[in-house]
């Protein structure tokens, strides 16, 4: 669409909504600011310490260490996700009162609040009241997650998979039925296989939403608080912390204004660091989008 | 009889329509068929699973609970509903949820509609970055902004107020609705506009009377997003609330009392918070299909 009219009262337009989201957004942003350089004691005592607490956080090894399990799980739900996403939506049936109910099934998770997500799961998985739980334990498994690390992490990424999967199979889905049915009688003609209609028709029409996917599934999996603070509470021992809570708890349980808000800056700048790439990654691909000769 | 030379054109054609009927089902056999809807049904009783748990557990009296596991609820009782629907604490955490995520929906649909006009029609001074800039605010963890929305709300005095909680979900859903509803009008054909301010519309006689039926389908998407993020959110909900407009969420957290956790009624609670997600996904099951890739592709 490079036949924008230009027109900058098109700002009168924009207005309403930026003054409402300044509001939301560039106020607590600036608060965040002056108490990251600041030392606070109380309401009026305070010294200005320059960089001092970036410093201290980014050397401090407890929150080196949730950055890289917060990596680690984004990058693992991401390689679960995506791939199960585009299956779910090759397999969801296209017509007929089926495709309704399956849909509406598959959204099912999306909808449900985030710390109720946590509270079923808490249900599902305890041994001695959750189907999941006891099943493992009459096979014997002894699984528990509130003593295994490993028990804890697989069971916050399997709920992960139940939660958000259905995002990516929706987006997919929706990619899917985009593809005109002339493609598809064109690739039986050449006697195609599955496979090659899957890479050469399917996949370069799902590259847009598949984006838009991964930049949605890599901020929220990157902000990830209620579900496992319910489930596991962040235990056993740190080892299903994630970054948010690392903060919740240093900003509002310890009122450690200073430190949390120079740990709030540092993690706003990492998703913004991803996000400016993956909005880079779009806007050539609309560019050649639009451009099909090229 | 198959080596033989057909005799007659009938006889051609019918041989010819039954090695046709065979490659058909070499190409698509029956059994690819039943795999697929095998898996299908594979994932969704894993979707279904732990809800039918949660739905079991909603049914059964505290003591069933704890007393053994049981596949289905033995004494079927309601009796965490009742609860539920009879104390004001509870009940009420129902009615400031649904009360904020309205206004919420409200506020955004309003503002984010003249917002995407003007991004998807004109250039003007800053356009990139003030669209990169909406988009951050979607990346933003709300665990960064915890502290300072409580004070700036406490300051202006909206703190435990409902107004409180649609305008700090602002932060994310207002650039959310500008991003899905940008993708929309721009699937729309710019002549449109053109033609209609030729024939002497107004532009905001024209935006609602022309163009917002145009793109219904694609308000509909937006309205479900943002009713799934707001109704979904806890942190912000919780922090700017304490009482007077205490989100279900937060209400559901009582149920640790001192005898340990109240297991039915959370799972009554529950099971009542998935209610309005089939509500919303009911009524745009339609526009899904197409709508959810967000006009982008």
């Amino acid at each position: 669409m490079n036949n924008k009219v230009r027109d900058n009262r098109a700002w009168w337009l924009i207005l309403p909504m930026l003054l409402l989201v300044s509001f939301s957004a560039i106020i607590p942003l600036m608060t965040v600011v002056n108490y990251s350089v600041q030392d606070v004691f109380d309401a009026n005592t305070r010294f200005f310490t320059g960089t001092e607490w970036f410093e201290v956080m980014l050397n401090d090894p407890a929150l080196q260490v949730a950055l890289l399990r917060q990596f680690a799980f984004s990058l693992t739900v991401l390689a679960i996700e995506v791939p199960l996403g585009i299956g779910i939506a090759l397999l969801m049936p296209k017509r007929g009162w089926q495709a309704s109910a399956v849909l509406i099934l598959v959204t099912l998770p999306l909808l449900i609040p985030w710390n109720v997500v946590g509270s079923i799961w808490q249900i599902f998985t305890r041994g001695d009241i959750g189907l999941m739980g006891w099943s493992l334990r009459e096979l014997g498994y002894s699984y528990n997650i509130t003593s295994s690390p490993v028990d804890a992490w697989a069971t916050i990424v399997i709920m992960d998979v139940w939660h958000w999967t259905p995002l990516i199979a929706l987006l997919c889905y929706s990619g899917l039925r985009s593809i005109p049915e002339a493609y598809y009688q064109a690739a039986r003609i050449d006697r195609a296989s599955t496979w090659s209609i899957f890479r050469y028709i399917q996949l370069p029409k799902l590259t847009n939403v598949l984006v838009i996917g991964v930049l949605l599934r890599f901020m929220h999996s990157f902000m990830i608080y209620a579900e496992p603070f319910v489930l596991t509470g962040g235990g056993p021992g740190n080892s299903t912390t994630f970054l948010s809570q690392s903060l919740t708890t240093m900003a509002i349980g310890q009122q450690d204004l200073g430190p949390s808000a120079a740990f709030s800056l540092i993690y706003f700048l990492i998703i913004l660091l991803v996000c400016w790439v993956f909005y880079t990654a779009i806007m050539n691909m609309q560019k050649d989008n639009n451009n099909p000769e090229a | 009889m198959t080596d033989s030379m057909p005799a007659t054109p009938e006889e051609v054609r019918r041989r010819a329509a039954a090695t046709d009927r065979q490659r058909r089902r070499q190409a698509r056999p029956v059994s690819r068929q039943w795999r697929r809807r095998g898996l299908m049904a594979l994932y969704i009783v894993f979707v279904l699973l732990p809800i039918y748990w949660l739905l079991n557990m909603s049914f059964q009296s505290n003591t069933e609970i704890l007393g053994g596991l049981t596949l289905w609820p033995e004494n079927f009782t309601v009796e965490h509903y009742t609860k539920i629907f009879t104390e004001a604490s509870w009940y009420m955490g129902y009615v400031n949820s649904l009360g904020y995520v309205l206004m919420n929906m409200l506020i955004s649909i309003v503002v984010a509609l003249p917002a995407a006009y003007a991004f998807s029609r004109y250039q003007f001074i800053g356009d990139k970055h003030l669209f990169f800039w909406l988009l951050t605010n979607l990346m933003a963890p709300p665990a960064v902004f915890l502290l300072p929305y409580f004070q700036l709300y406490y300051t202006v005095g909206l703190f435990d107020t409902h107004f409180a909680v649609a305008l700090a979900h602002c932060l994310f859903n207002i650039p959310l609705a500008v991003w899905i509803l940008e993708g929309f009008m721009s699937g729309v054909p710019k002549e449109i506009d053109e033609t209609a301010f030729i024939d002497g519309y107004s532009f905001p006689r024209f935006f609602i009377k022309i163009f917002i039926p145009m793109i219904s389908s694609g308000i509909g998407v937006t309205l479900f997003f943002l009713f799934m993020f707001s109704w979904v959110e806890l942190l912000l909900a919780s922090t700017l609330t304490a009482t007077e407009a205490q989100p279900i969420a937060s209400v559901m957290t009582q149920t640790k009392g001192a005898s340990g956790i109240d297991w039915g009624a959370l799972a009554a609670a529950g099971v009542l918070t998935i209610l309005p997600g089939i509500v919303v996904v009911y009524f745009v099951r339609h526009h899904i299909a197409k709508g959810f890739a967000l006009g982008r592709t």
